[in-house]
């Protein structure tokens, strides 16, 4: 049985009992617990199966490493699975739930994969996705889906809030501990401008759980007096409950404060992510012990040995009465102290090593506890909870020795230092051969903008192990601690341990990878540390190996015959542990989670039943329904109504670009097809854009505004785009021309009106001369219109007779509101984005992003006219020349009609005889633009046919289902008004 | 997350408010060039590990371009000037220099 002992637990509040509930069941816990310290007070030591196998695991560990004790915690819009429960604190109505289990936790169907362990070997994903995709669809995927995976995804929306903030500073320390603290004094006393973040809410680390004195003081005490000298330091800057996720280029570090999870509700945010530059980076992070591997290592009830005397020593919970504790080093030793000063039973030490003779084995057998030597465990006896175990010889093959009866088991295979935060922007790592771990090599380090290193580890971070070492690295008072014999580099128990016993001896417990799995990969042919983890899966899961990859990686090196430095390790990826997705988005969620741009007529679009359609950061009314209309009603009547009496457009969205300067028609020359720079004042042209691969990019009117300045029109959203490409060849390409370019989008409303009711609606308003005679198509004009001043142009995107008028964007609302009521006995009506595209297309104009992609040049479109013959040069000139581009062997644009007057799907191909390499049709090309026309009352639509111009009345097929075809014929893609003789008046 | 200084506006800028613009003092090839010079300009890019030659532009500052000499290695910044030059100046070649003695130089 897990207890809470009757006294002790400098870490808990007694005189604050809390209510929780695990599965349902009502639990009891007091202030300081951790969910894992509550749960084993409360004798819950099974918190979940196995991923894989549905084996049943405890709690292994007490900090970030915890591999098994995933938790559901909350409730419908608090609901958050894989909740770490020896790192999230308790608090009162805690509600928490076990995962990875079918129908309960304590009888689970899916341990029949228990009996499959030949079955599931490394790489079984691998291997299963080479079966018939048959198998994989109706034999092994239901099964995996069924029984795999963590916790469920919560269903609400989160009923959280989150913030980030950002910060400077000249030394971030990372953790803490001891090491940490005594690194910030050392830095803070230089005048530095410190911040100090630790993950836990306490300072100090493990130091006192573990004992030993510093500057002659018992820990405890000098981690009082550190911590109040530095919140007395204005420079300083203390925040523990904030981990450091991550470090990025040049001291940029992520911060993860989990600032309301203890106090849920309480109006705070829940997590808060700091985003901070950080002149020196500090890595205190400590060091997390290993387990060792030895079958049935991953019943409940074995434990790492730090864990043991953390739950002991801090919460006052005894894990078990009668404990083994199995080392191959001096550490563990302290778990036996600890758990006799509590008055439990430790049945015995086995010790791998031959002989032990450091301060603490003396100690210990001065104490009377059994030390066996050169013994490991053969094998622990037990399922749901640890019964005893087998001894054996640690040289030999696990040939039984004796049986020990316990109900815990304390392993330490001794201490990887945390070295994540140095490997994350490149540092490199050396093995200590004398220590048995990876650590961070200093001549190697991480660095910064300027090349010089970034990051510092220090204390076990840095490998130095015991405190004395720990207090000398960090630039700390001297420290005093019984001195430590060596480890010995024992990974696997027995030594020759047989197959029987390495299937069930694991690595990863979270991903239930076993020491044969890892033997398996490398046997047939698996020789990189990187494959065999992705083979394997080991360190993959949400524990990213903090307990398995050196372990995985010293089984690899062995199977290979080479030394563990040869293997090397994976690559510590950001950020430490997982992170919320919340704090990753901040506030940026629901209505600011990106800007949304406005013209001066969108409060009035709202009012009268806009339908929106985002048009980049823009929304605009996609059609404006009145009561009773569907989508397409009304599609169909502002179309009727603007092609027969007079329709408004809010066309702010437009971009507008100012282009001016002496060298302004010069430049226009290049970036447009066309020639720009003849185009007479008052005049308007149309223009094409390509990039340089010669590719269509953009187009719009281009209006020459006086004899040094054009306003350039862009797509609606195409604005800042095209203004940020005109400005990179300005600035590095012709950066001695004299012109200057400024986006006016936002200063003007834009207000087409178009239909044949156009000018007298305009007349109406009054103030300028817009007849056939003074403003003919495709010219501009300034004035004052209604009152307003304004610029008319001439153009049209409908065919219809159509202005564009653009006036300062403050007297945007109260021009709209103007022709409404002027235009109410012409049969005003606004009309939205799917009108004017349906217009558009039965005209046959293209639409940028409809009948371009990337990949289609102006001529495929049959706007070859919009080319200029005469210019030497432009942007995509050159691209255009290359065969290919010149070739009549292009998909090119014409417009296609149904047979059966239908409207074709969007994007469909036309197929083409055969089949490609693939199996699949051959096509000869693609409908962009299909809609129904109200106005011809069928389908139409355009496409890009191989040499389609050329091939007039030909009749394609349209495979648009499983077995159905719709057949189209070529037509030419301006299906009204061919003559043009509607916007000719 | 970089930081790269703005030689405009002397800012020193972090990474989310720059826009990448791809290898720097790139030599337009225009109509009259021939298929290699204008697949060389277009397409064939040099991307060394080590030092390299950079367009940024101060996008949600100032709204210039500039040009940056980094390491594409360890992301060591070697320094930023103007985009107005058509080759790195004899500045920003003598600060490499001296970083990295064992450089082969530009071109
Ligand atoms: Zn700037």
């Amino acid at each position: 049985m897990s207890t809470r002992l009757s006294r002790g637990g400098r870490l808990i509040d007694r005189s604050k009992p809390m209510n929780f509930t695990f599965n349902g069941k009502r639990l009891r816990g007091f202030a300081g617990d951790t969910l894992a310290s509550a749960l084993l007070g409360a004798d819950q030591m099974l918190v979940g199966r196995s991923f894989k196998y549905h084996r049943p695991r405890g709690i292994v560990a007490s900090g970030v490493e915890e591999p098994n004790a995933l938790l559901g915690l909350g409730r419908g819009a608090r609901f958050e699975p894989d909740q770490r429960a020896t790192t999230t604190e308790l608090f009162e109505g805690a509600d928490t739930a076990s995962q990875n289990h079918w129908p309960s936790l304590d009888f689970d169907v899916g341990v029949v994969n228990n009996w499959a362990y030949r079955f599931l070997p490394a790489g079984f994903y691998y291997k299963t996705f080479m079966f018939p995709r048959v198998a994989w669809k109706h034999l092994f995927e239901p099964v995996i889906r069924r029984s795999a995976g963590l916790g469920r995804a919560p269903v609400d929306r989160d009923g959280d809030r989150y913030e980030q903030a950002y910060a400077f500073c000249d030394v971030l320390v990372a953790g803490g501990g001891v090491a940490g603290l005594a690194a910030a004094l050392q830095a803070a006393r230089a005048g530095k401008r410190v911040m100090v973040l630790e993950q836990t809410p306490h300072w100090g680390g493990r130091a006192p759980v573990d004992g030993g004195t510093i500057d002659g003081k018992p820990v405890a005490d000098w981690i009082k007096s550190a911590v109040q000298d530095l919140e007395r330091m204005s420079n300083v800057t203390l925040r523990n409950r904030c981990m450091v996720a991550g470090v990025h280029d040049h001291g940029h570090v992520i911060g993860y404060e989990r600032v309301a999870d203890h106090t849920p509700g309480d109006g705070r945010p829940r997590h808060r992510l700091w985003r901070i530059r950080a002149g020196e980076i500090i890595s205190a992070t400590g060091a997390i012990e290993r387990p060792l591997a030895f079958a049935g290592n991953d019943v409940p009830g074995v434990m790492l040995a730090s864990a043991v005397r953390d739950y002991v020593v801090n919460f006052a919970v005894s894990p078990g009465d009668r404990t083994v504790i199995v080392t191959n080093n001096d550490d563990a030793y302290r778990t036996a102290f600890a758990l006799i000063d509590a008055g439990l039973i430790v049945a015995a030490i086995v010790d791998a090593r031959p002989s032990a003779t450091g301060d603490l084995v003396q100690k210990a057998r001065a104490r009377g506890i059994r030390v066996l030597e050169g013994r490991g465990i053969a094998k622990v006896k037990g399922t749901k909870r640890v019964t005893g175990v087998q001894i054996c010889a640690q040289a030999g093959e696990g040939a039984a020795l004796e049986d020990i009866a316990c109900d815990c088991v304390a392993m330490s295979g001794g201490w990887s230092p945390v070295v994540h935060l140095w490997s994350h922007c490149g540092g490199k790592l050396i093995w200590d051969e004398a220590r048995a771990c990876f650590r961070p090599d200093a001549t190697r380090p991480p660095t910064g903008d300027q090349g010089q290193p970034m990051v510092r580890a220090v204390g076990a971070a840095n490998g130095a192990l015991t405190l004395p070492e720990v207090l000398a690295d960090a630039g700390g008072p001297a420290a005093d601690a019984p001195a430590e014999g060596p480890i010995a580099a024992v990974w696997v128990m027995p030594q020759g341990a047989p197959d029987a016993l390495r299937f069930k001896a694991f690595l990863d417990y979270q991903n239930d990878v076993k020491v044969s799995d890892v033997q398996l990969a490398a046997r047939e042919g698996y020789t990189s540390v990187e494959h065999t983890k992705r083979y394997t899966t080991l360190g993959m899961a949400t524990d990213q190996g903090k307990l398995s990859n050196i372990n995985g990686l010293a089984v690899l090196s062995d199977a290979l015959g080479q030394p563990i430095p040869a293997t090397g390790t994976t690559t510590f990826r950001p950020p430490y542990e997982p992170i919320s997705f919340g704090a990753i988005a901040g506030e940026a969620r629901g209505e600011i989670f990106q800007p949304l741009r406005r013209t001066p007529m969108h409060d009035w679009h709202a009012s009268q039943g806009a339908h929106w359609e985002p048009v980049g950061l823009w929304r605009r009314p996609y059609c404006y329904l009145r009561t009773g209309e569907g989508l397409q009603d009304a599609v169909r009547r502002e179309i009727r109504n603007t092609r027969n009496a007079v329709g408004l457009l809010d066309a702010s969205t437009l971009g507008k670009i100012l282009v001016k300067g002496p060298d302004a028609g010069r430049f226009l020359d290049m970036m447009y097809t066309n020639m720009m720079s003849t185009l007479p004042v008052g005049k308007c042209r149309y223009g094409l854009m390509c990039n340089e691969n010669g590719f269509l990019m953009d187009d719009g009117v281009v209006v020459r505004l006086s004899e040094d300045s054009w306003l350039c029109h862009t797509t609606s959203g195409g604005a800042d785009r095209i203004h940020a490409h005109m400005e990179d060849w300005l600035q590095c390409e012709w950066w001695d021309w004299k012109v200057y370019t400024a986006n006016l989008t936002e200063q003007f409303a834009q207000v087409a009106v178009v239909g044949p009711n156009a000018r007298k609606l305009l007349e109406k308003l009054g103030g300028m001369d817009v007849s056939k005679e003074a403003l003919p198509f495709m010219t501009w004009a300034e004035g004052t219109l209604g009152g307003v001043r304004a610029r008319v142009f001439r153009i049209s995107f409908s065919g219809e007779l159509s202005y564009e008028i653009a006036v300062p964007a403050s007297e945007g609302m109260a021009f709209w509101t103007r022709f409404l009521e002027a235009g109410a006995d012409l049969g005003v009506m606004p009309y939205g984005t799917e009108a004017l595209h349906v217009m558009r297309a039965e005209k046959g104009f293209i639409m940028i992003g409809d009948e371009t992609d990337g990949t289609v040049i102006p001529q495929d479109l049959g706007l070859g006219w919009a080319i200029s013959k005469k210019k030497a040069d432009y942007i995509g000139k050159r691209a255009q020349e290359r065969s290919h581009m010149a070739s009549p062997d292009r998909w090119q644009l014409v417009g296609l009609e149904t047979l059966d007057g239908s409207v074709l799907p969007d994007g469909v191909h036309a197929a083409a005889p055969g089949h490609n390499a693939n199996g699949q049709r051959n096509v000869q090309g693609r409908v962009t633009s299909t809609y129904f026309s109200p106005t011809l009352n069928k389908g139409i639509a355009m496409g890009l046919v191989h040499r389609g111009p050329a091939r007039m009345g030909e009749v394609l097929d349209f495979p648009v289902g499983a077995d159905k075809v719709v057949q189209a014929r070529i037509v030419d893609p301006v299906f009204y008004d061919k003559e043009g003789e509607k916007g000719n008046v | 997350m970089l930081t790269l200084t703005c030689p405009y506006c002397g800012v020193k800028a972090e990474e989310t408010e720059l826009a990448p613009g791809g290898e720097a003092h790139l030599k337009r090839s225009g109509p009259g060039s021939s298929d290699e010079e204008f697949e060389s300009y277009l397409f064939a890019r040099k991307n060394p590990k080590g030092v390299h030659f950079e367009r940024w532009r101060h996008s949600y500052g100032c709204g210039k371009w500039f040009l940056a000499a980094r390491c594409t290695a360890t992301l060591e910044v070697f320094g930023t000037y103007p985009a107005q030059t058509p080759a790195p100046t004899p500045d920003i070649l003598a600060a490499i220099k001296a970083k990295r003695p064992e450089w082969e130089g530009y071109e």
